[in-house]
């Protein structure tokens, strides 16, 4: 099928700013979708609130477009009651991680087959270049004009703590990783999470002088290496791309079809 | 008939609402008659004060506590401490001796029976206590059979407590027959 | 022995009738006086291969049960007060978004934590206006476990229906206690199944298009038809939209659809109210003592007569104006501080003669304390 068979042609055009990265994930998710044959009907994807949340609105699958870090609340019932759909779940960081972090971490230790995709621009769009919970010590945002002194999570070491069975991290810049970490990610039987490092030009960049969006995707080509590099040894500050977690744990929905069946046979 | 407004009370853990839904439910469920059970309770699973409201009869009942008992069961010293002051002018305190000392003057019946030392000498398990106490009250009282109970013991427990527990009910008869009361 | 006949908690009465009602997820917390539901829906709906989900929070519960809904399930949730309150957010988004579903609040005293182990009836407003912005809700009660399985099962029929999320308040009494319950056979009570939409494969479909009655035909997730839900102000297709007057088209739609059937979804009994003199309006477990209060009363030949409502919002007003219309005494007996009572004032035509019974002290209202504040209207004196 042709991407455009993908997406809802009558809503566009989007809401993204020009040079943001989060088309790019649309584009790559799409890609994925395509490569592995989904079924559109099968697929129901569930966003929350942000500018990363827009996405579900604009691809052609069964679309919920939630509340503020509820997506994975939501995401969860639909998956436990129709396992047999593909849950794709798209959240901002502070989606994700501040409001949602309960949620986050606890779909990640019940290890029910959805996919998260954290869409880490490090900054609240929508509302106005505000700092998130991933911004990290030192950034400059709307509500920390003299810079923050909030410490950032790390997505990956969060996700493998609480549980997550499938972990990883890429970048905007990285298109063709992109795709095949989506790919892998749908494809896992359990929770899975994967961090895409993706530019806000906008408020990030612009507030953070980094420069416009092709110099933010320059600093990921940059400052990132796939794991297990030696230039990582060389210089620890790169951050690493690529699977950090993958292993098979009893997946929530089939467990539950076990606890179905020993009801049943009381 | 009478409407028969009953108080259970005693610390969490003895079991003194377990005997209060198995009176009531026997009544609703084998004797035709309404019954409604309720209960209070405070933070604590066990220990604390526990009291359980039953009442019975044959036409609906609306209000379900039970505010003025007509039957006031009381298995520690500390429920009968509460709640004696509330016993209907001419109704009956149940209490167990050892638990409940010298219950002294009071506008009631008093049945003052051994429940648990007979337990103890005769089963030797105290968890039946409350069912022993539930034997006499159902003796007392002459509104549910004891066989309903027993069925109903029957289904609701594991099979490996049917026995002590219908032996503990069969005590608590006696005991109840061979008390003055019982004969009046 | 009757097998249908139980003597079970009024928690465990509102399990059998949404399994009745062919209830098939539940998502929630454990919360204090509601926990029996959870724990009972544990046991009872994978029996039915249905599915049951603890979640971290009352906030995720409710998201939950929504989501399941979308995928054509019939969905409920419970909780107590600071559960409820926790719910608020995504209780606004059912509504915006109109998603069938139930919520039950089993009500203790407030408010914060308040009295987790006592009775309150104090969350009949936030029932009400708990959620943001302007919107209608239904809302069902009950006094006893007939009841509790009738509204349970017509909270369930109001949700599909209308396409709302349903709020069964209970409350600590009621939700505690046990008395009998006779479980009808299958098929005796109507249920209604969703409104799913006969559109074909490759037509478009518009989720958000009422039809001419009203109702919008629903298509569950994983079926043909893909669309988007949200919590924004959305066109038919379901797509954000700030069109001021596809705002104004929703908003009236949202509303509209539940006021203007309130005659439908209203439900009542009504105790001795042809000759009252003095007539009671009450509901739950305050019902209760005032139907005791009621039937003594009535033995002794005073003309007194209780109505009870089973539905509060809509609020039932030409109901409650018509029973009030010649009666010269009115008294509402809730425990609260006169949540109902206003709405009361505001139905009938003389709001003086409408006065309040109630107990705010975590302890049920008894006949007693009913009887001392009428006597003390009349000017008789405790």
């Amino acid at each position: 099928m042709a991407l455009k068979d993908y997406i809802r042609q009558r809503f566009f055009p989007h809401i993204w700013c020009p040079g943001c990265g989060h088309g790019i994930i649309l584009n790559g998710l799409l890609r994925a979708v395509d490569t592995m044959g989904l079924d559109k009907k099968n697929i129901v994807m569930v966003s929350g609130i942000g500018c990363s949340a827009r996405i579900s609105g604009y691809v052609d699958f069964h679309s919920l477009h939630t509340l503020h870090g509820r997506a994975l609340a939501f995401a969860t019932g639909v998956k436990l009651s129709k396992p047999e759909l593909n849950v794709i779940v798209p959240m901002g960081d502070g989606d994700a991680l501040a409001i949602g972090g309960n949620h986050f971490i606890h779909a990640a230790r019940r290890n029910i087959e959805m996919t998260a995709i954290v869409m880490n621009n490090r900054v609240y769009g929508m509302t106005g270049g505000q700092f998130s919970p991933l911004s990290g010590y030192g950034t400059m945002a709307t509500t920390v004009p003299y810079g923050n002194i909030d410490h950032d999570f790390d997505v990956v070491d969060l996700a493998t703590s609480a549980g997550a069975t499938f972990v990883a991290r890429t970048s905007t810049y990285h298109v063709h990783e992109l795709a095949e970490l989506i790919t892998k990610a749908i494809n896992h039987k359990g929770f899975s999470v994967l961090e895409v490092l993706t530019q806000c030009p906008t408020y990030f960049g612009r507030r953070n002088r980094i420069g416009d969006a092709s110099e933010m995707m320059e600093v990921y080509k940059k400052n990132t290496v796939r794991i297990g590099s030696k230039k990582k040894q060389e210089n620890p500050d790169l951050l690493e791309r690529g699977i950090f977690v993958q292993k098979e744990l009893p997946e929530y929905c089939r467990e539950y079809d076990n606890i179905i069946s020993k009801a049943r046979q009381k | 008939m009478e409407k028969c407004r009953l108080l259970f009370s005693g610390s969490g853990g003895q079991g003194v609402i377990t005997s209060a839904i198995l009176l009531a439910e026997a009544a609703t469920r084998y004797e035709s008659l309404n019954a409604i059970q309720s209960q209070s309770y405070g933070a604590e699973a066990r220990g604390g004060a526990t009291r359980s409201d039953v009442i019975i009869w044959d036409k609906p009942i609306f209000f379900p506590k039970v505010n003025q008992p007509n039957i006031l069961i009381c298995l520690t010293q500390a429920a009968f401490d509460k709640y004696i002051f509330s016993i209907r002018p001419g109704g009956t305190l149940v209490t167990d001796s050892r638990f409940v000392k010298n219950p002294g003057l009071v506008d009631a019946r008093k049945v003052e029976l051994p429940f648990y030392d007979t337990v103890m000498e005769k089963i030797g398990k105290p968890v039946v206590l409350n069912i022993c106490l539930l034997g006499a009250i159902v003796r007392m009282t002459e509104l549910v059979r004891p066989e309903s109970v027993a069925a109903l013991i029957r289904e609701r427990f594991h099979p490996s407590f049917h026995e002590i527990n219908i032996k503990a009910l069969e005590l608590g008869v006696e005991l109840m027959s061979g008390h003055a009361m019982a004969t009046q | 022995m009757h097998d249908a006949i139980k003597f079970i908690q009024g928690n465990e009465v509102c399990v059998e009738a949404a399994l009745y009602a062919g209830i098939n997820f539940f998502a929630g917390y454990p919360i204090t006086p509601s926990t029996e539901i959870a724990e009972q829906m544990a046991v009872r709906l994978p029996e039915t291969g249905g599915k049951f989900i603890q979640m971290e929070d009352e906030i995720s519960s409710m998201c939950a049960i929504i989501g399941a809904s979308l995928t054509g399930h019939k969905t409920m949730t419970a909780t107590s007060g600071p559960g409820f309150s926790l719910m608020q957010e995504a209780l606004g988004y059912a509504i915006m978004a109109e998603i069938p579903c139930v919520i039950v609040n089993v009500m203790r005293g407030g408010p914060s934590t308040g009295l987790p182990t006592h009775v309150g009836q104090g969350d009949v407003c936030q029932a009400r206006y708990g959620t943001h912005g302007d919107h209608a809700i239904v809302t069902l009660t009950a006094s006893n476990h007939h009841d509790i399985f009738r509204m349970t099962i017509e909270a369930f029929n109001i949700a599909e229906t209308y396409r709302t999320p349903v709020i069964l308040l209970l409350d600590e009494v009621t939700g505690h206690l046990r008395e009998k319950i006779e479980i009808p056979e299958p098929g005796k009570i109507p249920l209604t199944k969703r409104l799913r939409t006969a559109v074909k494969s490759g037509v478009d479909y518009h989720p958000y298009l009422p039809r001419e009655d009203g109702r919008l035909p629903m298509s569950d997730f994983g079926d043909i038809h893909r669309y988007n839900v949200t919590g924004l102000y959305h066109d038919m297709w379901g797509f954000p939209t700030d069109k001021p007057q596809i705002v104004y088209g929703l908003i009236r739609h949202l509303v509209d659809k539940i006021e203007n059937n309130t005659p439908k979804i209203t439900r009542f009994r009504k105790y001795y109210t042809k000759d009252a003199e003095t007539l009671f309006i009450s509901y739950g477990a305050s019902a209760r003592s005032t139907l005791h209060l009621v039937e003594n009363r009535r033995r002794r030949g005073e003309n007194v007569g209780l109505l009870e409502l089973q539905s509060l919002w809509p609020f039932p007003a030409d109901i409650v104006r018509e029973a009030c219309q010649h009666v010269p005494l009115v008294i509402v007996v809730e425990m609260n501080m006169g949540q109902i009572t206003k709405e009361v004032k505001l139905a009938v035509d003389d709001p003086k003669k409408v006065f309040l019974a109630n107990r705010i002290d975590g302890v049920l209202i008894t006949p007693t304390d009913i009887r001392n504040t009428l006597r003390v209207i009349q000017g008789k004196g405790v």
